[in-house]
C-alpha cells in the first residue's frame, strides 16, 4: 500500500536580494515524504541544504513553493502559528547540539513539553533521558557533558513531544566515528519507534544511504544520482 | 499584546529564572548603576516632603509672631495709633548696622544691632548658649552676640563690647532666632540690646538709616488679614510694610520648592545616565542570548513567548535595582540635614513616608524598565534560522519598527514629564531635557568622529602596541561610546557647577586693581563729612570715590500722582517700584561702574530752566516705564522736585560700590539734608582695621563695611551651597563610574579571548599591558577634553544668558579632570582586567556557553 504523504515540499524556492541582484539559493525543490520514513539530504558545502530544512520546518519563509504537513499548507500560517507548528509537530537536532547552557539536562528536555503547557512534563523527559542513556547525568549542565552525550539530550529534547517530522541538521557532524554510529543508530532507532518521519542534512553518504530517500542538491537544485 | 498573556504564565518566570543562572550577579552589578539615580531622587523627594511638613509645623517660629509690621522711619504717635488699633500682644524692635567693637581684641565689625523690647518671639525661642542667657538678658541688660561674630574675635560670654556710645557685656552667644536662617547671620551678624540699651548707645541720630518694627501676637480667633482690613490705608499713607506668618510660610515654601526641584534635576541626570548604564547592561545580555532565543523558537516558542521570558528578567532587575534605589535613598536622605542645615530656617526630622517610597520606587522601576525595552526588543528580530546557522553569532542587522520608536518616544516623553514637573517654568523643564540631549549627543557625536579619525590613520610609525590600543577602539564590538557617555556625563555636569560657580564667584571678588575701593564708609553726617574725611586722609587711606546720599520718593510721573498711578486698573508699574525710597546722589561725572546708553549726561543744572535733567539707571526706568523726555516729580521731605528724564546709564551693580538709580546734575540737591558715603582703598587689612579703630572712637555713627571681610563670608556662603550642589553631582560622577565598570566587566570575556589569543601568537604581557593602557588612557583623555568643551559652553550659556555675568573661566578646575579623568579610567580598567593577563593561553581552545 501506498502511505499517504505526511511531508509535502512543492516546487521551493528561496532568494536573498544581495548587492549584485537577487541571489537565489534555492531552486524549485519538490519531494514528499510518508510517516516512519526517512529522507536524507545530501549536497557540497552552500548548496542550500540548511535553507530546504529551514524552510521545511517553517523556520523561514519561501520565495515561492509550498511546504504541507499532514495537509495543512505553512505558507498560511503566522508566526505565532508558526511557533505552535513547530512545538506540536516538529522537532530539531542540530550539529552544534544547541542545548541551552543555563539549564540543566533534564531541563532542556522539558523545554517543549513545558511551551506546550503540558501538565507533566518532568515524567516523559526523565523517562527519554533514561532511553537514551542518561538517566543519572539529567541534573548536569551542558557544559558538563561530552559532545555525544550533549547531542544525546538533544535527541531527547527533540522526541519529548512526539514530533510528526524530525529535522537534524549534520548531527553527526561534530563527533567521532564510533560516538557518531551510536546516536544515528538511536536517532533512526527511536524514528522507527514513534513513527516519525526524519529529514537528515549530512555530509557522510554512508549514513545518507541509510535513509529511504536521497534528496541530492547542487547550488539550490535537486540532481538525480549519476 | 500576547506577550501580556505569556507573562502570565508561571513557566515563563521559571524559564527566565533558570536562563539567568551564572548571569544573576553581573546582571545586578550592571543594574546597579540605576540605584544611584534612583536612591538621588528619592532623598531628594522624601526630604522635600519632611522638609515641607516641617515648615508648616513650624510655620509660626518662621517669624516668632503672626505679623510684622515695618516702617523706614521711627513710629511716631500716627504709627502708634495703627498699631493701637491691630491689637494684640506686641513687641517693638529697631535694627540698625553699626560698627560693633571687642576691646578685649579691639575686634571691630559692621554688625545688625537690635533693639528689642517686649516678649519677642511668641513663637519659638532665641536660641543661646548659656540656654539661660537669653532670660538673663531680659532681665538685666547686656548683649545677645551672633556665634559666628563672637568665633569671629576669639570673644566669650562675659567679656566686654562696645557698640555706639554704649559699653556693657556679652551675656551669651545666639544660635538661631526665629525666622533668621544660619547663612544669612554669617553675611550679617546679629547683636541684641534690649530697646533702651540701644537708646544709650546713641545711635539713633536724625534720619539715621533704621528699620523699625513690631512683631504682634494676635488674639486667638484673630486673623492677619481681619486685623489689618480697617487700617490697610493709613499703613499704605504712612508707607508701613507687614509680612505675616502664612506669606512667610509660603515664601519659603517655594524657595524650598525651588531648591529642591533643582537638586531633583541633578539628579535626574544620574537616574537618566544609570538608564544608559542599564540598556548596555540588557543590550549585552540580550546579544549573548540571542543563540538561546533562536532554539527556543526552534523548539516551538513564540515571538511573544520568549520576549516575555527576557522581559521578565528585565522586570526583575528593575524591581531589585529600585528596591536597592530606596533602601539607599532613605540612607542618603538621613544625611541631607547635615549637608543643607545651614541653609534651612527650620529644624527638619527624619521620618519614613511609605507613599513617597513607593512612588519613587515606581518611578525607578519605569525608567528602568524604559531604558532596558529598547535593547530587549531586538529579541523579535532573532530569526529560528539562526539556530542552524551557527556562525551568524554577530546577531541580524538593527531593525527599527514601530515598537523601537514608540519606546523611543515614551522615554523622551516621561523624561520631558519629569523634567517640567521639576521646574517652575514648563519650558524650563524642556530646556533642561534638550540640553541633557544635547549632550550625550555631543558625547555621542565625539565618540564617532574618535572612531572615523581613527580608522583613517593611526601612524603607522608608532609602536605595535600603540596602534593596537588605539584600534581596539573603532574595531567591532567597542565600548566607546558608552564610555565616553558614561565618563563624559558626570565630568561634564560636575565640571559646569565648578565653572560657573567659580565664575560667578570671581565676578565679585575679582579686585580690579588700585582704583576699586576695599573699605566703604557710610552714614557719615552733614557736619562730620570734613572731618571724616581728614581722618580718613591722616590714616594714609586713599578716597576713591565720595558721594551725597539724599532720599527721596517718588510723587509724579508723567504728571500722574503715584497714588493715582496706584489706583488705575489698568497699572503696569509695581507697588514697590512706586513706594520705595530712592537713594539719589548728585555730581558732574559718570563714575567708574557706569555707561551712558542713551540720550546726555548733564555736568550742570542751570537754574533757570526747570526741570532739573536726571540719569536714570536702564532697569528702573523700564520699571518705572519712563524714557528720555519724560517728567518725574520728586518729593524730598514735602518738597516737591520736578525733573526730566535725561539720560539713561547701565550700571555694573556687581562692583561694591556706591551706586545709584537717580543721579541729579550739580546745583539742585545741595541744600538738602545729605549723607556721605565714601568708597576707600586701604593698602593692607591693617590699615583698614586702624581706621575702622579710630573712626568708631571720634565718629560712633559711621559705619565701615571691610569688603574683603564680606566677599570671604559670601564665599564660604557660596562654598556651602555648593557643597549641596556637588554632593549631588556627584552622585552622576558614581554613576558614571559604575556605568564604565559595567561596560569594561560585559567586554571582559572578549578581552580574555582577545588577550588569549594575542598570547598564543606570541605577544609578551608587557606588549597587551601597555595595550590595554593606550586604550584606557586616551578614552579617559577624550571624555575629559570633550566634556570640558561641553562644560565651557554650557556654564558660558548660565553665566551669559542667566546670571547676565561676563564669562573668564577658571582653568584649574578643567586641568584637575584632564587629570583626574584618564587616571581614574585607567584604575578602573586595571581593575576590571585584572586575570585577563594571567589566563592561559590554552583558555581559549575551551569555549564556554
Ligand atoms: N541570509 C542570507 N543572505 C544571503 N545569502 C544567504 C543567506 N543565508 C544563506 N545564504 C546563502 O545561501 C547558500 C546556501 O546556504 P546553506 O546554509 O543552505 O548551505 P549548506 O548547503 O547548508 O552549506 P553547508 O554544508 O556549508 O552547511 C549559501 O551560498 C549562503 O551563502
Ligand atoms: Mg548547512
Amino acid at each position: 500500500m501506498q502511505p499517504k504523504p505526511l511531508l509535502e515540499v512543492d516546487r521551493l524556492t528561496k532568494t536573498y536580494a544581495g548587492a549584485h541582484g537577487t541571489l537565489t539559493v534555492l531552486s524549485e525543490v519538490s519531494f514528499s515524504l510518508a510517516a516512519g520514513e526517512t529522507c536524507s539530504i545530501v549536497g557540497p558545502s552552500g548548496s542550500g541544504k540548511t535553507t530546504l530544512l529551514g524552510l521545511c520546518a517553517g523556520l523561514d519563509r519561501p520565495s515561492s513553493g509550498d511546504v504541507r504537513v499532514d495537509g495543512d499548507s505553512l505558507g498560511s500560517l503566522d508566526e505565532e502559528a508558526l511557533a505552535r507548528f513547530r512545538s506540536e509537530r516538529v522537532g530539531f537536532i542540530f550539529q552544534s547540539f544547541q542545548l541551552l547552557p543555563m539549564l540543566t539536562a533534564l531541563e532542556n528536555v522539558m523545554v517543549p513539553l513545558e511551551l506546550r503547557g503540558a501538565p507533566n512534563p518532568r515524567g516523559p523527559a526523565e523517562d527519554l533521558l533514561r532511553t537514551v542513556g542518561l538517566a543519572d547525568r539529567q541534573d548536569h549542565y551542558p557544559a558538563q557533558l561530552s559532545g555525544g552525550e550533549q547531542q544525546r539530550v538533544a535527541i531527547a529534547r527533540a522526541f519529548v513531544n512526539k514530533p510528526r517530522v524530525l529535522f537534524a541538521d549534520e548531527p553527526t557532524g561534530n563527533l567521532d566515528q564510533e560516538t557518531a554510529q551510536r546516536v544515528v543508530d538511536m536517532l533512526f532507532e527511536l524514528n522507527a519507534s514513534s513513527q516519525t518521519a526524519l529529514v537528515l542534512v549530512t555530509h557522510n553518504l554512508e549514513l545518507a544511504a541509510k535513509a529511504h530517500q536521497v534528496i541530492r542538491l547542487r547550488g539550490g537544485r535537486r540532481v538525480e544520482v549519476a | 499584546m500576547r506577550w501580556i498573556l505569556a507573562l502570565s504564565n508561571p513557566w515563563t518566570w521559571r524559564m527566565a529564572w533558570r536562563e539567568s543562572r551564572s548571569r544573576r550577579g553581573r546582571l545586578l552589578l550592571f543594574g546597579s548603576s540605576i540605584v544611584i539615580g534612583i536612591a538621588a531622587l528619592i532623598a531628594i523627594d522624601s526630604f522635600r516632603v519632611s522638609l515641607t511638613r516641617a515648615v508648616e509645623e513650624q510655620a509660626k517660629s518662621l517669624l516668632g509672631a503672626d505679623l510684622v509690621v515695618a516702617g523706614r522711619s521711627k513710629f511716631g504717635a500716627a504709627e502708634d495709633a495703627v498699631l493701637r488699633a491691630i491689637g494684640g500682644r506686641q513687641s517693638r524692635e529697631t535694627d540698625l548696622s553699626s560698627m560693633v567693637l571687642f576691646p578685649a581684641t579691639d575686634g571691630l565689625r559692621l554688625a545688625q544691632v537690635r533693639g528689642l523690647d517686649g516678649d519677642f518671639p511668641y513663637y519659638g525661642a532665641l536660641e543661646t548658649d548659656p540656654p539661660d542667657a537669653a532670660r538673663r538678658w531680659r532681665e538685666q541688660g547686656g548683649a545677645l552676640v551672633d556665634e559666628s561674630l563672637l568665633a569671629q574675635f576669639g570673644a566669650k560670654p562675659g567679656d566686654a563690647v562696645k557698640v555706639g556710645e554704649l559699653r556693657t557685656i556679652v551675656v551669651g552667644s545666639l544660635r538661631r532666632v526665629p525666622g533668621d536662617t544660619l547663612a544669612f547671620a554669617t553675611l550679617a551678624p546679629r547683636v541684641y540690646l534690649r530697646q533702651q540699651d540701644l537708646e544709650k548707645a546713641n545711635l539713633i541720630q536724625l534720619g539715621s538709616l533704621g528699620r523699625y518694627k513690631c512683631y504682634i501676637q494676635l488674639p486667638p480667633g484673630q486673623t492677619a488679614a481681619k486685623a489689618l482690613k480697617p487700617v490697610r490705608k493709613q499703613m499704605d499713607q504712612l508707607r508701613l510694610g507687614h509680612t505675616t506668618a502664612e506669606k512667610r510660610q509660603e515664601d519659603l515654601g517655594n524657595a524650598m520648592e525651588r531648591l529642591s526641584n533643582f537638586l531633583s534635576l541633578v539628579g535626574f541626570v544620574a537616574l537618566f545616565l544609570g538608564g544608559v548604564g542599564v540598556a548596555n547592561a540588557i543590550h549585552t545580555h540580550v546579544k549573548e542570548k540571542l543563540a538561546h532565543v533562536a532554539v527556543l523558537r526552534c523548539l516551538g516558542a513564540g515571538e511573544a513567548q520568549t520576549f516575555a521570558i527576557y522581559l521578565a528578567q528585565a522586570l526583575v532587575l528593575g524591581a531589585v535595582a529600585s528596591t536597592a534605589g530606596v533602601v539607599l535613598g532613605v540612607v542618603v536622605q538621613s544625611l541631607f540635614p547635615f549637608v543643607l542645615g545651614d541653609f534651612l530656617p527650620v529644624t527638619v526630622a527624619f521620618e519614613l513616608r511609605p507613599a513617597r517610597l513607593l512612588e519613587g520606587f515606581g518611578v525607578g522601576w519605569a525608567f528602568c524598565l524604559l531604558f532596558a525595552a529598547l535593547p530587549l526588543l531586538s529579541i523579535r528580530h532573532a530569526s529560528p534560522m539562526g539556530a542552524l546557522r551557527v556562525a551568524s553569532g554577530m546577531g541580524s542587522p538593527r531593525r527599527i519598527g514601530w515598537p523601537e520608536m514608540l519606546m523611543g518616544f515614551l522615554l523622551c516623553f516621561a523624561s520631558v514629564v519629569f523634567a517640567m514637573s521639576h521646574t517652575a517654568r514648563k519650558l524650563h523643564g524642556v530646556f533642561f531635557m534638550g540640553g541633557l540631549l544635547a549632550a550625550l549627543l555631543c558625547l555621542w557625536g565625539t565618540a564617532h568622529a574618535l572612531m572615523l579619525a581613527l580608522r583613517r590613520r593611526v601612524p603607522a610609525a608608532w609602536p605595535y602596541p600603540w596602534r593596537q590600543g588605539l584600534s581596539n577602539l573603532y574595531r567591532p564590538n567597542n565600548r566607546t561610546t558608552l564610555l565616553l557617555l558614561s565618563l563624559g556625563l558626570g565630568t561634564f555636569v560636575l565640571l559646569t557647577l565648578e565653572l560657573t560657580q567659580g565664575v560667578l564667584l570671581r565676578e565679585l571678588t575679582k579686585d580690579g586693581g588700585e582704583n576699586r575701593p576695599n573699605t566703604v564708609l557710610f552714614d557719615i553726617q552733614p557736619d562730620q563729612r570734613d572731618g571724616v574725611l581728614a581722618l580718613v586722609r591722616s590714616n594714609g587711606v586713599r578716597v576713591v570715590e565720595e558721594a551725597p546720599i539724599i532720599t527721596m520718593r517718588l510723587a509724579k510721573i508723567q504728571g500722574r500722582t503715584t497714588d493715582q498711578i496706584l489706583a488705575s486698573t489698568n497699572r503696569q508699574i509695581a507697588k514697590w517700584a512706586l513706594r520705595r525710597e530712592y537713594r539719589c546722589t548728585w555730581r558732574d561725572k559718570l563714575s567708574g561702574t557706569e555707561t551712558l546708553t542713551a540720550g546726555t549726561w548733564h555736568p550742570r543744572f542751570d537754574a533757570a530752566k526747570d526741570p532739573a535733567p536726571v540719569s536714570l539707571e536702564e532697569g528702573i526706568a523700564k520699571d518705572l516705564g519712563v524714557g528720555l523726555g519724560d517728567e518725574i516729580v520728586f518729593d524730598l521731605q514735602g518738597v516737591t522736585i520736578p525733573t526730566r528724564v535725561a539720560s539713561l546709564r547701565k550700571v555694573e551693580w556687581r562692583r561694591v560700590q556706591p551706586n545709584f538709580f537717580v543721579v541729579f546734575p550739580p546745583g539742585v540737591l545741595e541744600s538738602a539734608p545729605a549723607f556721605h558715603v565714601l568708597a576707600t582703598r586701604a593698602t593692607s587689612p591693617r590699615q583698614s582695621a586702624e581706621l575702622q579703630r579710630s573712626l568708631v572712637a571720634k565718629y560712633p555713627n559711621v559705619s565701615v563695611i571691610d569688603l574683603s571681610l564680606v566677599l570671604s563670608t559670601l564665599d564660604s556662603i557660596v562654598s556651602k551651597i555648593s557643597l549641596g550642589i556637588q554632593f549631588m553631582a556627584f552622585f552622576t560622577v558614581a554613576t558614571g563610574l559604575l556605568v564604565l565598570m559595567g561596560a569594561l566587566w560585559t567586554s571582559r570575556k572578549q578581552r580574555v579571548r582577545e588577550t588569549a589569543l594575542l598570547r598564543t601568537l606570541g605577544a609578551s604581557k608587557g606588549q597587551i599591558r601597555t595595550i590595554l593602557m593606550m586604550e584606557y588612557a586616551s578614552l579617559g583623555a577624550l571624555a575629559a577634553v570633550a566634556a570640558s568643551g561641553l562644560a565651557l559652553l554650557s556654564s558660558w550659556a548660565l553665566v551669559h544668558f542667566l546670571f547676565h555675568a561676563s564669562f573668564a573661566p577658571s582653568f584649574a578646575p578643567i586641568l584637575a579632570a584632564g587629570a583626574l579623568i584618564p587616571g581614574v579610567t585607567l584604575v578602573t580598567g586595571w581593575w576590571s582586567s585584572r586575570g585577563v593577563l594571567d589566563v592561559a593561553p590554552l583558555e581559549i581552545l575551551r569555549e564556554e556557553g
